[in-house]
């Protein structure tokens, strides 16, 4: 996939120095930012402050999420039912958009993608990676997925169905994939290491077992 | 949660209605059939929110699952392969009824 240098997401206005000339976007969001500020609706540190909150962020809470749901079917089943619910359960503050876990099976594997812009499940996965943002990705994922995921190392049997999803509105979507093998008995915090960032967009299966290096 | 103008099953079809600007449907389905899968909830409406009104009242979006080989005819992969997107319900119908060509088509 070619990675998209274009950090210009609306959510996350970075006044660090730039390695491109300033386009229209930033000039813009540049104007506005100066002009809250000046006006008084925010402060300068309290913009710097939200950026450092939002690049702490990582996928960790999902790992957690989909390590819980691996360890307990009864979880597992509440959070293919409500996930807010299920999320608040873990002390995971997911009171924004509603969020709606994909259980990924042997014979049916789900795919993430947003085609009008990088909505994304950020409160669960921190911010989303370039490649998501991507033109090329937000568009192949939707008209040629199976090739993007053999690019990204998956090759889907061709009996396995592929349903891709468009995050277009005001749903955020989080693949809860395949418990790898060999890991019976692995408790919550091991198993936690085997779910990749990549595993919950649906790109990529979760890490096996024999990835982790011994303790 | 009612279901509001579209059960689970139904048979819809994507309107191409003569939006411009903010608007959260996708071009690639519109003028296409697909199945209601379910009702996600009620939101407000993105298409006045982005312009400075509430929204409200709130318009049920749905959750609408597209065959691939019904939106690429050139699509290579299982026949079973499908694509689900959020919908609001202003721009869907019925299948078989409504307008359901795509502008310029």
């Amino acid at each position: 996939m070619a990675h998209d240098r274009d950090h210009g997401d609306h959510h996350h206005p970075h006044p660090h120095q730039k390695d491109h000339p300033v386009r229209v976007w930033e000039r813009r969001e540049s104007a506005i930012r100066s002009l809250l500020i000046e006006k008084g609706f925010l402060s300068a540190e309290q913009i710097h402050r939200k950026i450092e909150e939002w690049d702490h962020k990582s996928f960790a809470q999902g790992a957690r999420v989909v390590a819980h749901a691996w360890a307990n079917p009864a979880y597992e089943a509440r959070l293919l039912a409500d996930a807010n619910a299920a999320t608040a359960e873990l002390g995971i503050d997911t009171t924004g958009p509603k969020i709606v876990a994909l259980k990924n099976t042997a014979k049916l594997h789900h795919l993430v993608v947003c085609t009008l812009c990088s909505c994304y499940p950020r409160m669960l996965l921190g911010l989303p990676p370039a490649w998501y943002k991507s033109a090329e990705y937000r568009s192949r994922a939707v008209s040629e997925p199976r090739q993007v995921l053999a690019e990204f190392g998956t090759m889907l049997p061709p009996d396995t169905e592929l349903r891709v999803v468009d995050s277009t509105a005001d749903c955020r979507y989080l693949v809860l994939p395949r418990r790898p093998a060999g890991t019976e008995g692995w408790d919550e915090a091991k198993l936690a290491h085997l779910v990749s960032r990549d595993s919950m967009i649906g790109v990529a299966p979760a890490l096996p077992a024999g990835s982790l290096l011994p303790a | 949660m009612a279901e509001g103008p579209f059960a689970p099953g139904s048979l819809v079809r994507v309107l191409d209605l003569p939006v411009k600007g903010h608007m959260r449907t996708p071009t690639y389905v519109r003028g296409h059939q697909g199945y209601v899968e379910r009702l996600q909830g009620r939101f407000p409406d993105p298409e006045a929110r982005a312009y400075g009104s509430s929204g409200l009242p709130p318009k049920a979006l749905y959750l609408v699952r597209f065959r691939q080989k019904d939106l690429w005819p050139q699509y290579k992969g299982d026949a079973a392969d499908t694509i689900a997107v959020d919908i609001f319900e202003h721009w869907l119908s019925p299948a078989g009824e409504g307008t359901g060509v795509r502008h310029g088509a």
